[in-house]
């Protein structure tokens, strides 16, 4: 049986091959393809998934984000790890590792 | 946070047209199985109606013209057609997202693997029951179920995700339990449990298929609990029954709003089900573009937006939220597809499709009338 994956500190979270981030030019827009799903991500979640190489661990995704938007490491650490968590969940981001 | 969305749910300037986002491609009528619950239409078109390659390659780029971002192969059973493999290949070289929708007893690991190396996204495999002898009694097909276990084992082992689609109804809801614990047990990552939805096959066995209300609320209480006990693990979606819900579903994103379907001829419908509406004209991709047709088609223009609705719907407060519901359905129980959908407690007939619900979920078991050609 496959187990929830628990996106932490350590985690290196990738896309699976079946998500698919991709600009669409028709609505000039981002946009994440996945299984009888089209998510739109805000600005700011693209660029956290697009930081998600399976090579980064989430303490360098939200140090790095944290230095750049001068803001509170835990809130943004916060955010980061619940919309992640989400993604996981619904089956639309692995660790990178596996 | 809501830093991500469905596209579905992004507020739009008030355009008339959307840009589509997914087309089902039914390539055939053709299918080992014989479900009573087809989404089919009962008139199935033959192999020789069928579109050729070209045509499929054509529509498919014209597609991606208008803004379409997903492709669902579907059927009949789509593993059919000896050209699915090119279909996927092209299709996954001009950027679309492919899904199979298949009863998988035609494949085995060899085709999974082309289909995977071609660019196949992910594959949503029906199953009919968990019981295999009751699944081979609902699909009229022999050793089905057996094949369709291994095939679910040959998707994940070449590394497809797996959406595991099982219709529900009054002789397989017993088992809701093990079609859970069979769909992680073949690691889908998720599952579809839709109650059968009464136009065409299915409104011919409705008296076969019909929930009772007691069963009904025992499913969906079993899928509340597997949601909770399996978060992260398995996604449900359920699709619950229009004869005892109080609000009308919001059919297909709304008519010619956000998908349409290519028939194995060529027509581009609105849904699967919208040739059940007798009278309406749906033009073909061999006699018009695409592009056109999203725009232009009578048919597709009919129901789009409010301006359609009767007054009941016109004035209703839930107009935008469900789109006056399903066109389909209003015309299969009243005869007039402009009619408020009878799924809604508004609706003067409501309360006569709720009694249907309850007098045929009564009935024991009839015999299916199986669906295939000449078989209405």
């Amino acid at each position: 049986m496959a187990e929830r994956y628990i996106v932490g500190e350590e985690s290196r979270p990738c896309l699976p091959r079946h998500v698919k981030l991709r600009h669409d030019k028709t609505r000039d827009a981002w946009i994440l393809l996945a299984p009888e799903r089209v998510l739109v991500p805000d600005e700011t979640a693209i660029e956290i998934v697009r930081s998600c190489d399976g090579v980064k661990t989430i303490a360098v995704i939200v140090d790095d984000l944290a230095e750049r938007y001068a803001a509170d490491r835990e809130v943004i650490g916060t955010d980061v790890k619940a919309m992640l968590q989400d993604l996981a969940d619904k089956g639309f981001l692995i660790n990178g590792a596996d | 946070m809501d830093d991500i969305v469905q596209l579905e749910n992004v507020a739009e300037a008030q355009a008339r047209m959307l840009p589509p986002i997914a087309i089902l491609a039914e390539l055939t009528h053709r299918c080992p199985l014989q479900c009573p619950y087809c989404s089919n239409p009962l008139e199935l078109e033959r192999a020789n109606a069928e579109l050729p390659t070209a045509d499929w390659i054509r529509a498919m780029n014209e597609a991606v013209d208008i803004g379409v971002l997903q492709i669902h192969f579907s059927g009949g059973e789509p593993t059919a057609r000896k050209d699915l493999e090119e279909l996927v290949r092209h299709a996954a070289g001009i950027g679309l997202y492919t899904n199979l929708i298949t009863s998988g007893v035609l494949l085995d690991e060899d085709k999974l693997q082309r289909l995977f190396d071609a660019g196949l996204d992910h594959v949503q495999l029906s199953i009919q029951d968990a019981d295999a002898a009751n699944a081979d009694r609902i699909g009229n097909i022999k050793d089905g179920h057996r094949r369709k276990l291994s095939v679910a084992r040959a998707i994940r082992k070449v590394g497809l995700p797996l959406t595991m689609n099982a219709v529900v109804h009054r002789q397989n809801l017993h088992n809701l339990a093990g079609l859970i614990d069979l769909a992680v047990e073949l690691e889908a990552a998720r599952l579809e449990v839709a109650h059968v939805q009464y136009y065409g096959w299915a409104l011919k066995n409705r008296a076969s298929l019909m929930p009772t209300l007691e069963q009904l609320q025992d499913a969906t209480a079993t899928v509340e609990a597997a949601r909770e006990r399996l978060k992260g693990v398995l996604t449900i979606d359920y699709v619950v029954p229009d004869y005892y819900a109080r609000r009308p579903k919001k059919c297909m994103d709304g008519w010619g709003r956000r998908f349409f379907n290519i028939s194995p001829a060529g027509k581009v419908l609105p849904c699967h089900a919208a040739e059940s509406i007798t009278g309406l004209q749906f033009e073909s991709i061999r006699d018009y573009s695409l592009a056109w047709i999203w725009e232009n088609s009578p048919a597709l223009n009919l129901y789009r937006g409010t301006d359609w609705m009767p007054p009941l719907c016109k004035t209703c407060d839930q107009r935008e939220i469900d789109l006056g519901g399903c066109r389909c359905q209003a015309f299969a129980l009243t005869g007039n597809a402009a009619e408020t959908d009878p799924a809604c407690q508004k609706s003067p007939v409501h309360d006569i499709i709720f009694d249907i619900a309850v007098t045929d979920s009564a009935t024991g078991a009839p015999d299916y009338i199986y669906r295939r050609l000449g078989g209405a």
